[in-house]
């Protein structure tokens, strides 16, 4: 095994969602100098007050070890997940991206959202709101694509990500 | 049983007792009067006034690390709770299980700047096990019984609970401890049975092996320590410990080598290095301990057992962790290798045994012993003498006397030894000394103290006065700060910036001035007298003033960044080559 090797792992921990959770998943990796390339969070059952976060994070096998039990020591956290390697997983992110234009740029612009099934939520004669689900690669390219084609803004989610299959968390 | 209603002042000091808690360390002020309050209106809970907050904590360590309880605080907003952060820290560095609650401004002026407010679960959230606000009275009750669960369970650590002051005047309903059950948090105790097996056939077939044990096995309880004596006397192995271990395994039996790392033995770090099998049992590989990791135990096979999942694979990766308590683990591997009538291999040891005579043989902590100045050393060996077969704990300040503590006087029994390992604080010693000597009024308490350290919290002597805790405070005075001149006599070319204890108060009269005994020693005659006199002080505290050698360097030493066996052994030896970048950069 290369020890040196960076690897990309998309983790999901269910917490309590109790007051400063976020803060210590936050500060366990600012403080500790690991990487978060994307969080998010949101409740996912009301009645438990149970959060599911997903975070996005880079590292040797290692640190990610690492990363997976400081997790699971928080007193707060009920369980920490690896995606990447629990097997076959799917990962989402939605966009809003802002791209402002007329004439042909503006036709290319609409077009390329047709090819990517993004949606338009706002036009206007100069502007369009566009919408798109998709993997971080695909938001990627949608979005550089866009930077050609008069791009104002984009607002990204961060990944949520969940196994394939029957069995649930 | 009916539904009891309580003030939150009311509602603390009943979950205290109810959680068997005598003695709690404290300060009070504005936002915990109400809980101040309940205390003078009560008899079974005894509160020790302090002088300072970090000197609560530091207490409350003493008592928790003596007794194998978890020790309690209390301090008010702001500055108080500012005060106790060091302290906070320094108990989760070492794991020591404590409970603090702090007074808050009330819900309402929350994140207003109102008068001594702070953010007090903010700030002290990276330097705690876990933290609580409390903003309904009714989840009092429940909080303080879970922070003494999350305290003492796993790897244990300080829990801090904020209470606003509104909250500690409303009225709640109580519950008992049995109801509360902890919702997330279900650390590991018992070991998977498949790993210690594998450990089992490791151990017996191995031919220079090594036990490295660490706090984990105090942390464990005595009974941990009891089993690890027992298993390491059935293999006939070697033992090594680090500084937060020593006394699980008694230093007066052949089988002990002396603590490891960077002030360890020679022969404990050399057989680290040579050893073809290491049984690590609740020890975290700590860079004090590992020096090098890339020449770390080279040739060596790993078992690791730690209660903390963290703790394993995060400096060295291991062969067999064992994820569980250290007594449970003992336990199992001890009737395992009986059942399976497991014999460690008697040629290779007794090979083994002459290589490690061979290292021993050294005589690493041997010194220039004079007639001229009193060798810190030497105060030790003739203290050693002195408490031999007298119930005595020790605690430490930081620095060069911390170490020759370690290395001269023999721990025969766990929490016995109470010492700033993780976070280094200088000042814990003394009011660490005064808890310890608060669980245990009968015993000797000794805090082997520096002139610096002991500067850094010596307003509680006052509190040792206060309750009449005879403590002794053991002041190997050199002058110096004595550890920071070492290193920059052998890594910062003898510039001794800053490094020199001027101005020193005239510790005799120090003592006197607060009725306490004084007493110095200025030569070697002197110091059997010094220590007598010391030992027959019982009804007051004691300060002691040992003038030192101010230029004695503490050996052996491995420089930052160097491998086990790059040690010097005295001043004769100069580092093997410049010490590298990255070994200078280390602390
Ligand atoms: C000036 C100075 C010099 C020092 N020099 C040295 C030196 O030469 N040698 C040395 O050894 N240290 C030295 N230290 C101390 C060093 O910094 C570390 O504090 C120490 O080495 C850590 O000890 P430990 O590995 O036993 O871990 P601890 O900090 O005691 O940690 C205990 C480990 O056991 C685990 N654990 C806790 N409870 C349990 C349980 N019930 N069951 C199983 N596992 C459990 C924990 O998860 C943790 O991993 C020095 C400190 C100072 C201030
Ligand atoms: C609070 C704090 N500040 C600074 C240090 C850094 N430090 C480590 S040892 C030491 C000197 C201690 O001097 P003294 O108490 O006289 O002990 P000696 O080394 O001379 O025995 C210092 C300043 C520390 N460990 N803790
Ligand atoms: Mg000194």
């Amino acid at each position: 095994m290369d020890e040196s090797k960076i690897e990309k792992h998309t983790i999901a921990v269910l917490v309590d969602n109790e007051p400063g959770v976020l803060a210590r998943v936050i500060g366990l990796f600012s403080g500790r100098g690991y990487n978060i390339e994307s969080l998010t969070v949101a409740e996912v059952n009301n009645a438990d007050h149970v959060s599911r976060i997903t975070l996005v994070t880079s590292g040797t096998r290692m640190i990610i070890e690492q990363i997976k039990a400081q997790l699971s020591r928080l007193v707060p956290v009920h369980r920490v997940h690896d995606l990447t390697d629990e097997g076959p997983s799917v990962e989402r992110e939605l966009a809003l991206v802002k791209v402002a234009g007329t004439g042909e740029k503006r036709i290319e612009a609409l077009r390329l959202a047709d090819i990517f099934k993004a949606t338009v939520l706002d036009a206007t004669l100069t502007s369009f709101v566009f919408e798109l689900t998709g993997t971080t690669e695909q938001v990627d390219d949608f979005v550089g694509l866009m930077a050609q084609l008069g791009l104002v803004e984009a607002s990204r989610t961060g990944v949520v990500a969940m196994s394939k299959g029957a069995s649930g968390f | 049983m009916p539904e009891q209603k309580l003030t939150g002042a009311q509602i603390i000091i009943k979950a205290l007792k109810d959680q068997g808690v005598d003695t709690i360390f404290g300060y009070p002020g504005g936002a915990v009067l109400p809980i101040y309050d309940a205390l003078f209106q009560q008899n079974d809970l005894r509160h020790i006034l302090v002088r300072h907050e970090q000197a609560a904590v530091h207490a409350a360590e003493g008592y928790a690390r003596s007794t194998g309880k978890v020790g309690c605080v209390l301090v008010t907003s702001g500055p108080g709770a500012t005060n106790a952060v060091t302290g906070l820290l320094d108990a989760l560095c070492d794991s020591i299980p404590l409970v603090c609650v702090s007074g808050q401004v009330p819900t309402h002026l929350i994140g207003n700047d109102a008068f001594q407010e702070a953010d007090t679960t903010g700030i002290t959230r990276p330097c705690t096990k876990h933290n609580y606000l409390v903003k309904d009275v009714n989840n009092l009750a429940r909080i303080m019984h879970e922070a003494f669960y999350v305290a003492r369970s796993g790897r244990p650590g300080p829990v801090l609970i904020d209470v606003p002051k509104d909250v500690q005047f409303a009225d709640g309903i109580y519950v008992p401890p049995t109801e509360v059950k902890h919702k997330t948090y279900r650390p590991q105790v018992k070991p998977e049975i498949a790993r210690v097996e594998e450990a089992i056939e490791l151990i017996a077939s191995a031919k220079r092996p090594v036990f490295y044990t660490g706090g984990g096995v105090i942390n464990a309880g005595p009974m941990a320590a009891k089993l690890l004596t027992q298993f390491v006397k059935t293999t006939g192995f070697p033992i090594t410990s680090t500084l937060m271990g020593l006394g699980a395994f008694p230093a007066s039996d052949a089988q002990w080598l002396g603590m490891l790392g960077m002030h360890g033995t020679y022969e404990a770090n050399l057989a680290m290095y040579n050893c073809d099998v290491m049984i690590n049992i609740g020890a975290r590989f700590d860079d004090r301990v590992t020096g090098k990791l890339s020449e770390f135990a080279p040739g060596s096979k790993k078992i690791h057992v730690d209660i903390d999942p963290s703790s394993i694979n995060k400096n060295v990766v291991v062969d067999i962790p064992i994820v569980g308590d250290c007594g449970a683990v003992l336990e199992a591997m001890l009737t395992m290798w009986k059942a399976r009538q497991k014999r460690a291999d008697q040629a290779a040891l007794k090979d083994w045994w002459k290589q490690i005579e061979g290292w021993r043989a050294r005589n690493c902590l041997n010194y220039n012993r004079t007639e001229s100045v009193i060798k810190p050393q030497y105060a030790l060996e003739r203290l050693r003498e002195a408490l031999r077969g007298k119930d005595h704990y020790i605690t430490t300040e930081v620095g060069q006397h911390q170490m020759w503590a370690a290395q001269f006087l023999p721990f025969d029994q766990p929490n016995r030894w109470m010492t700033s390992g993780g976070l280094g604080t200088m000042g814990y010693g003394l009011p660490a000394a005064i808890g310890a000597q608060i669980a245990h009024p009968e015993a000797i308490v000794v805090d082997v103290s520096g002139e610096a350290s002991f500067l850094m919290n010596m307003q509680e002597i006052g509190t040792a006065v206060q309750y009449r805790a005879p403590v002794k405070v053991f002041i190997l005075n050199n002058q110096y700060m004595g550890m920071v001149r070492q290193w920059q006599e052998l890594l910062h070319g003898s510039r001794f910036s800053q490094s020199y204890s001027e101005a020193l108060p005239d510790f005799v009269k120090l003592a006197e001035a607060w009725g306490c005994v004084g007493l110095r020693a200025t030569t070697v005659a002197e110091v059997d007298e010094v220590i007598e006199k010391m030992l027959a002080v019982t009804d007051r505290p004691c300060i002691v003033d040992i003038a030192v050698d101010p230029k004695e360097n503490c050996f052996p030493m491995i420089p930052g960044g160097k491998a086990h066996n790059e040690i010097l052994l005295g001043p004769e030896d100069t580092p093997s080559s410049a010490t590298p970048e990255d070994g200078m950069v280390l602390v």
